[in-house]
């Protein structure tokens, strides 16, 4: 069984471990999740908002947020974006990924003991999000307020709807809003700052976690502080082109930062003024 | 509701926080507590738009209909905040509709009343308009970003 908890210690970080596909499902228009499961039987540990880099042979590598470990299986969230997303998305059952991770700083869920938590989530974004929310979930009674805003384009890209009404029975509060919608939709329409500004929580002490494209993230942040939570309570999962993973070939560097190993999770506080630096 | 405590309401909502309490006044005479069923719409697009609303309670859908693809939803806005910017410019025309999506219970306001006594008062047009600009800047920006289509790049 896959545990969410403290990360393994990486011992060969540079040699993927060989995992078999188990389950694949379409879990909106190009997004696919692979079921993974170790050749070796020795079950993979993370914590909330690491990452793997998953090795499709004879294509390349990249980083995808672990979303779930469930039933023995370590579940990968993937958006069709380029030829290796692509090559991942098209696995069938039994066929070979190679695993290395896991990597990256995650969520410090622990952080928001007896504080409101607001966890926002924008598209795929919500993906590295939900093991925090699961985690909450799990011990519910050590968080105050615990919300869970959630921005797609469309209803019919609202994901993983299935562990949103989940999370809502356990004591989140799940809002979802849209960019469009036909009329069918009763939710809510706009932009998921929106949801930041009409939440009742105690911004002076919150912890808000905050993943999407980094625009999104930044409006967000924007929001959040607008509304009084101090920048360094606002933790932001950050995305660049990440290759070894381990901080030493330097292609996913921001300023001073390697998103791999530094992050991908940060301090808003931190990231403000590099996110303002357009050549980062 | 007693016309003070609309003008208390008033106070606290956005588009009329800060304002003098003699403006509260003059802005509450205007207004009368409405409620609309569920499914009920407000306005029509291209119906002549002659007043605006300020929600209390339930969420209003604003919708464009489109020939073969039902109604589409642009927006939706709930208690707190402001339904209509069409009564504050010629032609004064809805440009979209406005669907209740629950039950709502509002504050609706007569454009040509308010615009009357705005002509009037310079001062209080002023006031008035730089809190509506504010309101309107935020939803502009909300559509601005919207049109980035963000969600469909890479996250995670």
């Amino acid at each position: 069984m896959y545990s969410v908890g403290r990360p393994d210690a990486a011992t060969e970080p540079m040699l993927p471990r060989l995992h078999r596909v188990r389950s694949t499902q379409s879990d909106g228009p190009d997004v696919v999740t692979l079921g993974l499961e170790p050749e070796d039987s020795q079950p993979m540990s993370f914590g909330p908002g690491q990452f793997n880099m998953l090795w499709a042979f004879g294509v390349g590598e990249a980083a995808i947020s672990v979303r779930a470990g469930s039933d023995g299986l370590l579940l990968h969230s993937i958006r069709e974006v380029g030829a290796i997303t692509r090559a991942l998305c098209a696995m069938k059952l039994g066929d070979v990924v190679g695993v290395r991770g896991p990597f990256g700083s995650g969520w410090d869920v622990e952080d928001g003991r007896d504080r409101d938590v607001v966890l926002v989530a924008g598209g795929l974004g919500l993906a590295p999000i939900l093991p925090a929310a699961w985690e909450i979930a799990g011990r519910r009674a050590d968080y105050r307020r615990a919300l869970l805003l959630v921005g797609a384009r469309s209803p019919g890209q609202m994901l993983f709807r299935r562990d949103l009404e989940q999370l809502q029975s356990r004591g989140l509060e799940v809002q979802m809003i849209v960019d469009h919608a036909s009329a069918g939709w009763s939710g809510q329409v706009g932009l998921v700052t929106e949801l930041v500004e009409r939440s009742d929580f105690d911004a002076s002490s919150a912890l808000a976690l905050v993943c999407g494209p980094e625009v999104m993230m930044r409006f967000t942040a924007r929001a959040l502080t607008d509304r009084g939570v101090p920048a360094g309570a606002v933790r932001i999962s950050m995305e660049r082109n990440m290759k070894c993973a381990i901080g030493l070939c330097g292609h996913c560097q921001l300023g001073p930062e390697f998103v791999c190993r530094d992050g991908p999770v940060f301090d808003y506080e931190r990231m403000q003024p590099l996110m303002k630096v357009r050549e980062l | 509701m007693a016309r003070r405590d609309l003008e208390r309401l008033l106070a606290e909502l956005t588009p009329f926080s800060g304002l003098r309490d003699a403006d509260l006044t003059t802005v509450a005479a205007c207004g009368q507590n409405v409620s609309f069923a569920a499914g009920t719409y407000l306005f029509r697009e291209g119906e002549p738009a002659d007043r605006f609303f300020l929600l209390r309670q339930g969420r209003l859908a604003l919708e464009a209909a489109e020939p073969g693809r039902g109604a589409l939803v642009i927006d939706t806005i709930g208690p707190g905040e402001v339904a209509g910017f069409s009564w504050l410019f010629p032609p004064y025309r809805w440009q979209f509709d406005g669907h209740a999506l629950d039950r709502i219970a509002a504050v609706a306001f007569d454009g040509s009343c308010l615009r009357g006594k705005c002509d009037g008062d310079p001062r209080l047009g002023y006031e008035l308009m730089k809190h509506f600009s504010s309101v309107m800047t935020d939803r502009m920006q909300s559509a601005r970003i919207r049109l980035l289509d963000l969600y469909g790049q890479t996250a995670g």
